[in-house]
């Protein structure tokens, strides 16, 4: 029977954030996780936007957090190191009879608390914006929203809890949760003084087990398209289009990496497993997107891809102790990346309040970041090859990622340990040619480094494995 | 490791080791291959069935068995290579750079640079197929690669996507490694396939063909559960309620190849838009002087035959000009296309530096029978073939006479004309 | 008895229709040259096959070695001769020519390598 403080059911983005704030306090921790690897969820299929925060209605928690997580997120980059771009965003107005929606949002973003806001004529626009098409009037500009990787972010975090301490158990769904004496037993397994609601599109299963006051989580789908990187100047800040009546526009953003992207859709889906990409979705998704820049270039496209967001019904987030020692952060939709870090700050503080924990002493806050050598300099990889020669074996042409690199995703408190861990952890496979080249190189590396197989090797998840058999095997 | 040379060749296929060894052959001995796999043959390696070689060797060889006379060659000639080495940067100064495990980070400054890299296949997100993500979705080469060279099946119950040789050469191929091929669906209403693949790939193993057809959805959590195809119209729309979903775990797709021309891009190195690789003249240079361009890189082949022809002129015409130097371009005539003809390879021809004989080669861009072959210099026809068939599928040539051009050529027109 | 199929010579492929009679050929039409006719007669009355694929190798420093049959074989022989490889793993080197089975499956035919392959 393992005995914890506190166990975090969910590791996307959200449980990432909190086991990252409850590794620096003195805590038993454990996160569990029903697929094999972080940010198997909503977290792996998303805009990656930081948003500055004026969308929000004030007084909201979504709001408050928004502000607080961006500038956590600037603050966070550079010592977790993970991939953020600053990049500013842009509403864009198609219609001067928009133009003062646009400025109740910009006087909103006011009362959020959004720095440097302003709005940005016509000719400073383009200027900004050179292939932004010519019926955009005017838009709000907000300098503190940017792109980030969800991976890296939530990766960074999760594997800098581990490195200071938090158990991590994948593969492991929540089952049953039962009310003890001194908090609560999970799966028969894990005892626990304080429960951590974080799952994702099924938190409200998890919060309606044991609460008295039901919620409901809304699958809701988003359809992308992404773009070569050749796309990616096309845009240098995040085009949001102004919502009007007629919807909820789709955006234009360049990528942490420097891809373009484009999307969401927003349809509510009947069931939580509807991660398929539709032909309507994305051919809405191509129309409304050609509102912003006319000329897209969808010969590039080099992969289109769904997520679910998972919608409280009230709007806000729901974030607080629903039950004696169960404490939910449920229904993180849009700003729920940027919000994450911020959302594991008020969490610990309920937590903190409750348990009155020390700090960790050993707590250490720098995680070293994945290495990429596209960001070294001639000289450090040549050192690098020298000190480990696998550094020097290409083995994703498109994204230039090293055996060196790949095998240490795999090295790591939480390793990569499929095709898709790798990809979002280092990059092999997110290129032009999608894995075509390297995936069997991967596949080699992760079943070297891991000990696993070859033919044990999946794509994700437990029940996706690439490889069916031996050659001849089913010859009768 | 010194940082000059002569002729640096990147990529060691059939393209790389035929210009090589033309090269080597023509005088120039400071040569340096970079092949980024671990052995030299490129794809040929994983190409195992036969019919390679009919024009080159008058035999019908298996891909590594083609590759191996070449490599023969290279070894022979005592011409440097280097595996494991992925060029990461060209520049039109002609420096290249490469990373390899044992070398480290090299940059070799060359006289002259023969691109040879190949293509790579169009994956399923550039088609932007409709449906989940799931394992069991592979480019017909990537599946190749896992039967052929590391023995092991990507999926047994497959639906394929393109009936290209690639695509039919992989539904024979799984089906003789123990699979069941379900259906071949092709997007046109023409296979772009060699016939005899045709019958010896899809035929022979009761596999059907679905013409004007394409996959419309995937199903699938985990794997691969189905692969829906549907009829598609005149426009290549899908026909609604023409929907049939097919039970399997794999979906492979053999939608196209593309020439890599990444590195020649970094290099200021101009490249069509409808072949996708180098624009280049009668000597097979890209716009960047000493820059030489053949095989897949420059256009997609069907016959790995032609491919060592055009690598050997790239490869003679390299040492030339390293070594002697090759006349400064004059007149440049632009080869002008009609009819069907897509494109033509080479793009344009100097008379100065022509030889005798130029091969021309050009893809139409739909079946026609029994038309024919015009070529006219300033409105005189000096060529009028017929061909019995042509189809995009089968790489066409003509022979370009020096003869016929003079500085005062204006126009030369390459052109297919209706029966 | 009658036959549809296609000439595979060259990309004219044409559609040779053959009229067969106790198992000898009597006509063949569609063609547009002999090369066409001779096809037809041989796949409707003998079709043979090469068959090409792959072994595993031990001791190589590449995991499998192409091979072929050394001519072609009965058509109707092909999965006997792919079966007949199913358990075959073969020692390194391996060089191209090298025969691998003797007369594979009884087809008449030997299975050969088509790959050198280096000792590790």
């Amino acid at each position: 029977m393992e005995k914890f403080d506190v166990l975090i059911a969910g590791g996307g983005v959200t449980g990432a954030a909190i086991a990252w704030q409850l590794a620096r306090l003195d805590l038993k921790v454990a996160l569990l996780e029903k697929e094999e690897d972080i940010s198997e969820g909503t977290t792996k299929a998303n805009s990656g936007i930081v948003h500055a925060g004026y969308d929000a209605m004030p007084g909201t928690l979504k709001a408050r957090l928004n502000v607080r997580g961006n500038e956590m997120i600037h603050e966070m980059a550079d010592v977790l190191n993970f991939d953020f771009n600053n990049t500013g965003s842009l509403v864009i107005c198609f219609d001067e009879e928009h133009r003062p929606a646009l400025e109740e949002l910009y006087q909103r973003g006011l009362s959020n608390h959004v720095p440097g806001l302003r709005i940005v004529e016509k000719e400073e626009l383009h200027e900004m914006e050179p292939e932004l098409s010519d019926q955009a009037v005017c838009a709000l500009y907000a300098p503190t929203a940017g792109v980030v990787d969800p991976f890296t972010l939530a990766i960074s975090m999760a594997e800098n809890a581990a490195d200071n301490g938090v158990e991590f158990f994948f593969n492991t769904p929540v089952e049953t949760i039962e009310k003890t004496e001194t908090g609560w037993l999970v799966n028969g397994e894990f005892e626990t003084k304080l429960f951590v609601n974080a799952a994702g599109l099924e938190a409200d299963d998890l919060h309606n087990m044991v609460c008295e006051e039901k919620i409901h989580i809304r699958p809701r789908r988003g359809e992308y398209f992404l773009f070569d990187k050749d796309a990616g100047k096309m845009a240098s800040h995040v085009l949001f289009q102004q919502p009007t009546a007629a919807g909820k526009g789709v955006l234009i953003t360049p990528t942490a990496h420097g891809n373009l992207m484009i999307g969401p859709t927003a349809d509510f889906t009947e069931t939580k497993e509807d991660i398929n990409t539709t032909a309507e979705g994305l051919a809405q998704v191509r129309e409304k997107a050609s509102m912003t820049i006319d000329h897209l270039p969808f010969n590039q496209v080099i992969t289109s891809f769904a997520g679910l967001r998972a919608v409280p019904e009230g709007g806000d987030f729901i974030i607080g102790e629903n039950a004696d020692g169960f404490i939910d952060a449920a229904g993180i939709e849009s700003p729920g990346l940027t919000s994450a870090p911020a959302i594991g700050e008020m969490v610990a503080e309920i937590i903190i309040s409750k348990l009155h924990p020390g700090p960790n002493e050993n707590y250490k806050p720098e995680r070293r970041g994945f290495v990429n050598v596209n960001d070294l300099s001639r000289e450090e990889w040549k050192v690098l090859i020298e000190q480990d020669p696998a550094y020097g074996q290409m083995v994703c042409r498109c994204e230039k990622v090293t055996e060196g690199s790949i095998k240490d995703a795999c090295s790591r408190s939480i390793p990569a340990r499929s095709l898709d861990g790798v990809k979002r952890r280092v990059r092999a496979g997110m290129g032009r040619c999608q894995s075509g080249f390297c995936s069997p190189r991967t596949m080699e590396i992760i079943s070297e480094t891991l000990n696993i197989p070859f033919d044990e090797v999946t794509k994700s998840t437990k029940g996706s494995k690439i490889i069916t058999g031996r050659n001849k095997e089913d010859i009768q | 490791m010194e940082n000059h040379k002569q002729l640096v060749i990147i990529g060691g296929g059939p393209a790389g080791l035929a210009a090589a060894a033309a090269a080597k052959k023509a005088g120039l001995d400071d040569i340096l291959i970079l092949e980024r796999d671990s052995q030299l043959g490129g794809i040929l390696n994983q190409c195992i069935h036969n019919g390679f070689g009919l024009h080159t060797f008058k035999e019908e060889l298996t891909g590594p068995e083609y590759a191996s006379r070449f490599i023969d060659q290279v070894n022979e000639l005592e011409i440097p290579y280097r595996l494991n080495s992925m060029v990461l940067d060209v520049d039109k100064d002609k420096n290249v750079t490469y990373v390899s495990s044992e070398d480290g980070l090299q940059t070799i400054n060359a006289d002259a640079i023969v691109l040879a890299m190949g293509c790579r296949e169009r994956p399923r997100g550039a088609l932007s197929i409709p449906g989940t993500r799931p394992a069991g979705i592979y480019s017909a080469g990537t599946a190749q690669k896992l039967t052929n060279i590391d023995g092991e099946m990507p999926g047994r119950e497959v639906v394929i996507l393109g009936s290209g040789d690639i695509g039919l050469i992989m539904a024979r191929r799984m089906t003789l490694e123990g699979a069941k091929v379900h259906v071949v669906a092709e997007l046109m209403p023409y296979s772009g396939g060699l016939k005899r693949n045709i019958v010896q790939c899809l035929d022979d193993y009761d596999i059907p063909l679905k013409l004007s057809h394409t996959v419309t959805n995937i199903k699938g959590r985990e794997r691969v559960e189905s692969v829906t195809i549907a009829e598609v119209d005149e426009n290549r729309k899908p026909i609604p309620g023409t929907e049939i979903e097919y039970p399997c775990d794999t979906l492979l797709l053999s939608c196209g190849l593309i020439p890599e021309n990444e590195l020649s891009k970094e290099a200021d190195v101009e490249i069509s838009r409808i072949t996708n690789g180098p624009v280049v003249n009668e000597s097979l240079e890209t716009n960047v002087p000493g820059i030489f361009a053949c095989g897949n890189v420059l256009h997609v082949h069907d016959l790995v035959d032609f491919v060592s022809q055009e690598a050997a002129k790239a490869g003679e015409v390299a040492a030339r000009y390293v070594l002697e130097g090759i006349p400064e371009s004059e007149h440049e005539i632009d080869i002008k296309t009609g009819g069907l003809v897509r494109y033509t390879v080479p793009f344009k021809v100097d008379p100065n530096r022509m030889d005798e004989n130029t091969i021309v080669r050009f893809r139409v861009g739909n079946v026609l029978k029994g038309g024919f072959v015009n070529v006219y210099v300033d409105g005189e026809r000096k060529i009028h073939k017929k061909r019995m068939i042509m189809a995009p599928g089968e790489m066409e040539d003509i022979v370009l006479r020096k003869e016929w051009i003079t500085p005062e050529t204006k126009e030369i027109l390459v052109e297919t004309e209706a029966a | 008895m009658e036959r549809d199929l296609i000439c595979i010579n060259c990309p004219m492929g044409c559609n040779l229709h053959v009229v067969m009679e106790k198992g000898e050929v009597v006509s063949v039409t569609g063609n547009t040259c002999p090369r066409g006719k001779a096809y037809a007669i041989t796949e409707v009355t003998h079709p043979v096959r090469m068959v090409t694929s792959i072994v595993p190798v031990s001791d190589g420093n590449i995991a499998m070695v192409s091979c072929k049959t050394s001519q072609p074989v009965d058509k109707g022989m092909i999965f006997d001769v792919t079966r007949a490889m199913k358990n075959l793993v073969v020692k390194a080197p391996v060089h191209i020519g090298d025969v691998l089975v003797e007369n594979i499956a009884g087809s008449g035919a030997d299975l050969v390598a088509t790959k050198n392959i280096d000792r590790i």
